[in-house]
């Protein structure tokens, strides 16, 4: 498909944990497993799920913080992890990130000019004049003063520093912005606010997202499509619409009926919430500890993820069965 | 204070319909400040409410409002560079900041007890859970240590917890958030608390998880007929899982009444704008593609409030009389209190 930005294949991340330091025993986590996904361009692609699902760990792989232990991830026709130093540095340019706790990164000792500026620096982007101008027309656009230009981030509040740190990944121009959980850590009028403005950054500057987040209101409100993900595998990506109205797979299903509905008049929770998100199983489906729908097979084969209806996918042997 | 006559005539007005029966929790004009580098801080500033026995308070509102500090003026555990110097907390009839040290130390963890955001930071690493439950029982109840461990085993049984024999036994890091939380409501429960203070219970939590805790504390209030004040930001939260709400705005309530007033009929303009927020509100009712309403501008700090209405430079509604006097907290419909010149006015007219 021509229209994907970036092409995930076979994607793996494992790591190795010991039981501590006089055990030799060690523990592998499948944190991204065989993960296919395609970030089609122009679109907002939200990531739902638990902590420790590995939508994190998904995010640093495409950046590329992160080397996977098998797996593609082609940019442009090219694999991002043969890259050599020269199309990574121009990969990084087109792939930026914001983080979500504004504070831990930002530089407390530069001012907010010289670190939206830093971009274009380190990227050798025109002369001192125009990086100048650059960044205080960036500054400008994610709602920051240019009064504010010379402080420093202790003087901001949580959103205004947030609002650097979207300018500092917006400065480049690039194709993709990754955002990892954005708006968690703000408060929920901050919140909108944040929303808003990466609403209208998309137009503005035809961007395409990755946006990650714990928070499905939030991946509701901002995606055009949606991964679930649950221990590591994509469980159901499917259109927004498509996943709040007839959610598939039994762990969205469950997600959506935990999230505390702000109107007081609908209390009754259709769905009983079992367990937690623990060690994956040696066979079968991840999810057969939780799941109210489980079969024989479920304990054995583990359900790749599968077209059900048009343009939903779901990883369950159940799907559109139940 | 006005806003005292207010409670006490609706005590009135219960007596006509019941017999008097006071509010397990009364407080009057509590006011709590802070010494800071740039002078005086009121975190608590004049907050008056009332809870009786059974009932769940949500008290609602952004980070810096002043509702953690709130919660710790009720335990009497305000951090050395803060001071209680004004009103009442009246329990059960007494008023907690009259009792000395000794009796409020007795009080905490067996008739209020209160659970935290964070229960790593709330329970001992070194110590095994099932020790540090019996603990709790055994300053509060006088028992025998061997018997104060099988009340905790019974304790975490009950909290949900699997094979409580095995896991009295783990310490802290061996277990998950969820699961730990969880061993705080045991220690919090473990001596029939009549009052319940949850300070942000969910927030570190996982959604799935976040509605086992929810339902957990429900079915303990139910059980033992306690009252809960849970505390925190989250407006889902506070509508799944309170029957009344109380919204805090730079140290003040705004508004209070029942969980379904506030959510059907706000009237203070910052709880508007609060709801207005709320992705899934707007998705409701006015679809995905529509841009969020939000409140402009922030939080202001505690430190440089002006004169008139706390929130006048945020309101779009403000006019002279919010920027000049400070409204105060009024009924304005039955039981829905506001401290908004807008609605008094729509009221008197």
């Amino acid at each position: 498909m021509s229209n994907a930005l970036i092409e995930i294949q076979k994607l793996d991340k494992k790591y190795l944990l010991s039981d501590g330091f006089l055990s030799s025993q060690k523990r592998i986590i499948h944190a991204v497993n065989h993960i296919d996904l395609q970030i089609l361009r122009g679109e907002t692609l939200g990531i739902v799920g638990e902590s420790g699902c590995g939508k994190s760990t998904l995010a640093r792989l495409i950046t590329r913080l992160e080397k996977p232990s098998s797996g593609n991830i082609n940019f442009k026709g090219g694999n991002i992890f043969d890259y050599n130093k020269e199309s990574l540095k121009a990969y990084r340019r087109n792939v930026q990130m914001i983080f979500q706790d504004s504070f831990s990164s930002l530089n407390p000792r530069k001012s907010a000019l010289s670190m939206i500026k830093e971009p274009l620096t380190i990227h050798q982007q025109g002369n001192t004049k125009e990086r100048q101008d650059k960044a205080l027309s960036v500054m400008m656009k994610v709602g920051l003063k240019k009064e504010q230009a010379n402080r420093y981030p202790h003087e901001f509040s949580g959103g205004q520093r947030q609002r650097i740190g979207i300018a500092r990944a917006l400065v480049l121009n690039p194709e993709l912005m990754i955002a990892d959980e954005p708006v968690s850590s703000l408060d929920v009028s901050i919140q909108a606010q944040i929303l808003n403005l990466l609403r209208d950054l998309k137009n503005d500057f035809n961007l395409t997202y990755l946006f990650i987040s714990h928070d499905l209101n939030v991946i509701r409100y901002i995606s055009d499509r949606i991964a679930v993900m649950y221990l590591g595998k994509i469980v159901e990506l499917a259109l927004n619409d498509d996943i709040y109205r007839k959610p598939l797979h039994p762990y969205t299903r469950m997600l959506l009926s935990a999230v505390p509905s702000c109107d007081p008049g609908k209390r009754q929770r259709k769905i009983s919430i079992r367990g937690e998100a623990g060690m994956e199983n040696d066979r079968g489906c991840s999810f057969q500890n939780r799941c109210a729908y489980k079969l024989e097979i479920c304990e054995t084969l583990d359900p790749e993820l599968k077209e059900v209806n048009e343009r939903s996918f779901c990883a369950c042997h159940r799907a559109g069965l139940i | 204070m006005p806003c005292v006559y207010l409670w006490n005539s609706c005590a009135i007005a219960s007596v006509k319909k019941t017999e008097y029966m006071p509010p397990l929790l009364q407080i009057k004009d509590l006011m709590t400040v802070f010494d800071s580098a740039h002078g005086t801080i009121k975190a608590v500033d004049g907050v008056s409410l009332k809870i009786d026995s059974g009932e769940t308070l949500g008290v609602v509102g952004e980070s810096g409002c002043g509702k953690t500090m709130l919660s710790l003026s009720i335990m009497r555990l305000v951090p050395p560079n803060g001071k209680i110097i004004n009103g009442e907390i009246l329990f059960s009839g007494r008023d907690l900041l009259k009792m000395s040290e000794e009796e409020m130390r007795a009080c905490r963890g067996s008739e209020i007890s209160m659970i935290f955001q964070e229960p790593m930071t709330s329970l001992n690493p070194v110590f095994r859970i099932g020790e540090q439950i019996a603990e709790t029982i055994r300053l509060h109840q006088n028992l025998p240590a061997k018997q104060a461990m099988e009340l905790s085993v019974d304790l975490l049984r009950e909290v949900g917890i699997a094979d409580p024999q095995k896991r009295a036994r783990d310490y802290p890091h061996n277990l998950s958030g969820g699961m730990r939380q969880r061993v705080m409501i045991a220690m919090a429960m473990s001596c029939h608390p009549k009052l319940l203070l949850a300070d942000e219970p969910t927030t570190a939590l996982d959604v799935t998880i976040q509605a086992q805790i929810l339902d957990l504390i429900s079915d303990l209030k139910q059980k033992n007929n306690m009252a809960v004040i849970f505390i925190t930001h989250d407006l889902g939260v506070i509508a799944q899982a309170a029957e009344k709400v109380a919204v805090m705005y730079a140290g003040k309530i705004v508004e209070s009444s029942t969980v379904g007033a506030v959510f059907k009929n706000p009237l203070h303009p910052y709880t508007q704008g609060l709801l207005d927020s709320i992705p899934a509100r707007c998705i409701e009712a006015r679809g995905r593609e529509d841009y969020l309403r939000t409140i402009p501008g922030s939080v202001p700090g505690l430190s440089d409030l002006g004169t008139g209405c706390r929130f006048h430079d945020r309101c779009s509604f403000a006019f002279t009389e919010c920027v000049q006097r400070e409204p105060e907290l009024v009924e304005v419909e039955k039981d829905h209190f506001v401290s908004c010149w807008k609605c008094s006015a729509a009221k008197n007219h």
